[in-house]
């Protein structure tokens, strides 16, 4: 299962650094969120892939690492928050700059 | 203390200079006030310093670096400091009548003070590194200095000059000194000069000493470095005289003589030095006669003198080195009168071209006999200083024995660079006091300057005609003490007498003359084979070598930072990859020793669907609407992947997550093109998809590597004490609202500040937004579409008791104040969707700024409230109530913190969405 779950990553992050690389903003965003979902994975799996072990207390006898999962939760909220920020910063750029390519200026031809 | 005043005091003077501004003489006045009071100072030391004794203080400032504030007080520094402010008052009154009324006297003043102190302050160093910094001081100021009449462009461009390559040297000096530091082990002079030895033997030693003597080549002007001396003569002559005979450019030679015991007695020291200095000493000689400026002469005496000073040191006898303080003595005084003689007749003349000043005897007798009188003692005349110093140089030069069988060959050139020393000074005085009548001069007829502008040149003419006639009685005890502290021991027995019989260097000083008379006399033939060579400017060259330079740079500079993101993004990415790979090439296989996990259908196809829809995101991205659904799709997979794997906790989070990203990122799909336009070219996709499937797989590779392998965690800590410690079952709530609390605490300031920065950023934003949609249809207007507000007006109080419920079992069960924020959220932005914000606004007057702040606030106080129980700040609140109150108290503070966290989140979030919600919205007003 873990070939299957490290395979996936790497395809979710191949295709977050594709659309990082992109030239407008909108694409770079939707890289970035696709990056940080499998980055928050590969931190999450830090503590290995567990069935059926929540590290709730007296819910079962074994309990997964809770550690990589509390960091993982505020990477997931703060994530959220530096999205929007880039998306903000980029909708004023839009405002005062006029374009949406990453550089603040279309490309020179 | 008397130390410290001593650099501090001129540089207070700078005050005065600038209060008694109004006239030049109030200015002058008030400039020579703390430098007077300095000197009294450093006399009232003289007895303790002619006595041998050595002044140490010592104030630690950064002792871990090796950097204290300690100064230094002997023989030596006690010579340089009188030099310094001895010479400096002469040239301040003489400044006063050099001056004309449209130069500043203040600035002029404020910038002679500045480097006065810094001057002091190399000279009376006892660490290396402040006598570096004063060093670097002594390059600013005169960049200040030399470029006054900044108007003119030939000064601006000699200022640059000289600080480039002092600058420069500086550095070089700073990497010696640290060599020698390293060596040493100490930056104390006192320590360094004792360790000789030691830093001879060391393996490093010839890279320092390389290291010093570029710092002092350049700063005194040693070949090749001589040529910004020249371009230095830009300079008012007031600063010319100061700082290019007896200050500035002595600084170099005087760390010669100060780090003699440290750094001397190797062939090394005697190759570089030695032959630097003889280089450097003819050159300088033969293009002083060449030059036809006034200033142009002095300057390459200068050099030449210089480099006669630097060959006595390279000589590496004792006697040489006490020889070498004797002319540097010397030079400073009848260069710096020469300096101010040549600046007198500029003054009365309006020119310095030689070729037109003949005859001057005639209009200033009082001057010329006064410049006479230097000129000789330059030229080595009897009964004149200069001659003292020189008779010395001679024999130093026959006694030297390091050259082996060419050893004859220094007495003889040293010889030459006599007569040419002989030559020019005739020249100086011929060819400018008698030979004929001026031609053209801009102002005529001339006459003797003011009185008191010729008092200085009086004083430091008596000086040299003293110590000249009567040396035992003037300069002995100085040059004694100085010597003895260069040599940091015993001085050598030797003779300051006049006369010492007919031996060798009197026939030397006899040939010099009679030749310098010759060459003189040849002098015509002389200039014209000059003429007929290609002339070499060095400012040009210079400025030619420093635009290339900058060029390259720039060029450099381009290949990295071409303006473009992508680019840097790229290299990030592949210095990333690069680093991990280097660090994964030791491993030798792999799979690790933990078994793998069952493979089962229904997971894998999660994340075939995962997979798939992460690539429909890449394939559908010009369709920006089209690629947010696979976008979103992964993201529902990926918290589902989290359930799968037993975290209740994240899966709930990046759901809720989840549905507050798409938002926004439809909300700004409003304003930004619904479509991506194909602009990359196939290569540059090509490469990104060869950075991107790199990345990916090395993601992948090191994903699998890790989870093969056993690891060792922390967590069995958190586990045991959640339940004690922090009194919730669910063992991630407790990490974020008691364990790891301070930095639950830092990231909801974090959030706050994101969701600040996005108001402020949509501040008065307006955009533009399109009255159709991407199918030519009109956006409806109807704000209250019936379904959806129906269904948005029952969901929300169920959303809000759904919240309440998550945020109250968090400790226990999953849940907690960040989902239950992002529910809450989800619940409100809702009515917004369906309502519009301006009746949704109306209707919950709530102040999302002031939420956050709130929820911090309770979170921080919370916090603090445990120390006032005498607990240390947020965790140990809950073991002091867990004891007398068990259960349910204990809880309450839990909650109290994680409320701060859910206020927070609810805040920042609305603060986002909402301020996203009406940009470009002209009638509405922003939601506070």
């Amino acid at each position: 299962m873990e070939a299957v779950f490290a395979i996936t990553l790497g395809i979710m992050a191949a295709s977050g650094v594709y659309l990082l690389l992109r030239a407008r903003i909108f694409p770079v965003v939707m890289g970035l969120t696709l990056l940080s979902y499998a980055v928050n994975l590969f931190i999450f799996a830090m503590g290995r892939l567990g069935t059926g072990v929540p590290a709730v207390i007296g819910k079962s006898t074994e309990y997964g690492d809770p550690l990589p999962q509390a960091l993982v939760l505020t990477a997931i909220v703060i994530g959220f928050a530096m999205t929007a920020f880039v998306l903000v910063l980029a909708l004023r750029g839009l405002g005062e700059l006029r374009t949406d390519h990453v550089d603040g200026q279309e490309r020179r031809k | 203390m008397a130390l410290a005043l001593i650099i501090v005091l001129p540089f207070l003077g700078i005050c005065f200079s600038q209060l008694m501004r109004s006239t030049r003489s109030y200015c002058a006045l008030g400039t020579a006030l703390t430098p007077i009071m300095a000197l009294g100072l450093l006399l009232a030391e003289r007895k303790t310093v002619f006595s041998g004794q050595v002044r140490i203080v010592n104030w630690p400032w950064l002792s871990d670096l090796g950097l204290d504030l300690s100064l230094r007080l002997d023989g030596l520094s006690f010579l340089f400091a009188l030099l310094i402010l001895g010479i400096g008052l002469l040239v301040i009154l003489y400044a006063r009548y050099y001056l004309s009324e449209s130069d500043p006297p203040g600035r002029f003043f404020g910038y002679f003070l500045a480097f006065m102190s810094s001057m002091l302050g190399v000279v009376l160093s006892e660490n290396l590194l402040l006598m570096l910094m004063f060093w670097e001081l002594t390059s600013l100021s005169s960049f200040l200095l030399i470029g006054f009449w900044n108007h003119r462009r030939d000064a601006r461009r000699g200022a640059r000059m000289a600080l480039a390559v002092t600058g420069g040297g500086g550095l070089a000096l700073l990497a010696g000194i640290l060599l020698i530091g390293h060596i040493v082990g100490s930056f104390e002079l006192t320590q360094v000069l004792a360790a000789g030895d030691t830093i001879r033997a060391h393996a490093l030693y010839p890279l320092a000493l390389i290291l010093v003597l570029l710092g002092v080549f350049t700063k005194s002007a040693q070949f090749p470095f001589h040529f910004w001396l020249p371009r230095a003569m830009a300079a008012p002559t007031p600063v010319s005289a100061f700082l290019h005979s007896a200050t500035m450019v002595k600084a170099g030679v005087f760390l010669l003589a100060r780090l003699y015991p440290a750094l001397s007695g190797t062939d090394w020291w005697f190759f570089l030095v030695g032959l630097t200095g003889m280089a450097t000493l003819l050159l300088g000689a033969v293009m002083a006669l060449l030059q036809h400026d006034l200033k142009g002469v002095l300057a390459y005496s200068t050099i030449s003198h210089l480099g006669l000073i630097t060959l006595l040191f390279g000589l590496d006898s004792d006697f040489s080195q006490v020889a070498a303080i004797f002319h540097i003595i010397n030079h400073a005084t009848f260069k710096a009168s020469l300096f101010m003689a040549a600046g007198i007749i500029d003054h009365e003349t309006g020119t310095r071209d030689i070729r037109q000043l003949h005859g001057m005897w005639r209009y200033m007798p009082h001057s010329a006999a006064l410049a006479i009188v230097a000129s000789l003692s330059m030229a080595g005349v009897p009964l004149l200083n200069g001659f003292l110093s020189k008779e010395m140089f001679f024999a130093e030069t026959l006694g030297q024995h390091l050259f082996g069988s060419f050893g004859g060959i220094i007495p003889v050139l040293a010889t030459l660079a006599g007569a040419f020393s002989v030559a020019y000074s005739l020249r100086f005085i011929h060819d400018v006091f008698f030979n004929g009548k001026p031609v053209d001069l801009p102002i005529y007829p001339p006459h003797e300057p003011p009185r008191y502008m010729r008092i200085p040149v009086e004083v430091l003419v008596l000086i040299c005609l003293l110590v000249g006639i009567v040396p035992g009685l003037t300069v002995a005890p100085l040059l004694n003490a100085a010597g003895a502290a260069s040599l940091n021991g015993p001085i050598p027995p030797y003779s300051l007498s006049i006369w010492h019989g007919f031996n060798t260097p009197l026939l030397m000083s006899f040939i010099a003359l009679t030749g310098g008379g010759l060459i003189y006399f040849l002098r015509n033939s002389l200039f014209r084979w000059h003429e007929s060579l290609p002339q070499l400017n060095s400012l040009e060259i210079f400025e030619h070598v420093q635009r290339a330079l900058a060029a390259l740079a720039r060029k450099a500079n381009k290949l990295l930072d071409n303006g473009s993101l992508q680019r840097y993004l790229v290299l990030v990415l592949l210095s990333a990859l690069t680093l991990v790979a280097v660090a994964l090439l030791p491993l030798d296989s792999l799979t690790g020793s933990v078994a793998l996990t069952q493979l089962d259908g229904i997971t894998i196809l999660g994340f075939v669907i995962m997979a798939l829809a992460s690539m429909a995101t890449v394939v559908f991205q010009r369709h920006r609407l089209v690629a947010l659904m696979p976008l979103s799709a992964v993201g529902l997979m990926v918290s589902l992947a989290f359930l799968r794997y037993s975290a209740p906790d994240l899966a709930l989070t990046q759901l809720s997550v989840e549905v507050v990203t798409i938002i926004l990122l439809i909300l700004s799909i409003f304003f930004l093109p619904i479509r991506t336009p194909i602009e990359s070219t196939r290569f540059r996709r090509g490469r990104d998809l060869l950075v991107a499937l790199a990345c990916g797989v090395m993601m992948s590779l090191l994903a699998y590597a890790v989870m093969t392998r056993p690891y060792d965690s922390i967590a069995t800590f958190f586990l045991e004490n959640s339940v004690s410690g922090g009194g919730g079952t669910n063992v991630v709530n407790v990490i974020l609202v008691d364990f790891r609390g301070f930095d639950t605490l830092g990231e909801i300031c974090v959030l706050a500040i994101a969701g600040v920065g996005i108001y402020g950023l949509l501040h008065a934003l307006r955009l533009p937004f399109p009255k159709r949609d991407y199918g030519g249809r009109t956006w409806s207007i109807d704000s209250h579409p019936m379904i959806l507000d129906d269904l948005a007006r029952q969901m929300l109080p169920m959303a809000l008791l759904i919240s309440v419920f998550i945020f109250m079992r968090g400790h226990n069960l999953p849940g907690g104040g960040f989902i239950a924020g992002l529910i809450t959220s989800i619940a409100l932005i809702l009515q917004y969707i369906s309502h519009g914000v301006i009746w949704t606004q109306e209707r919950q007057p709530l102040s999302y700024h002031g939420m956050a702040g709130w929820g911090i606030c309770i979170a921080g106080l919370t916090g603090l409230s445990s120390l006032a129980f005498g607990h240390t700040y947020l965790t140990s609140a809950f073991r002091h109530f867990h004891l007398p109150l068990i259960g349910e108290f204990e809880l309450a503070t839990a909650m109290l913190f994680d409320l701060g966290v859910y206020l927070a989140v609810v805040g920042a979030t609305m603060l986002i969405l909402s301020n996203m919600g009406h940009v470009g919205q002209d009638e509405c007003k922003e939601v506070a």
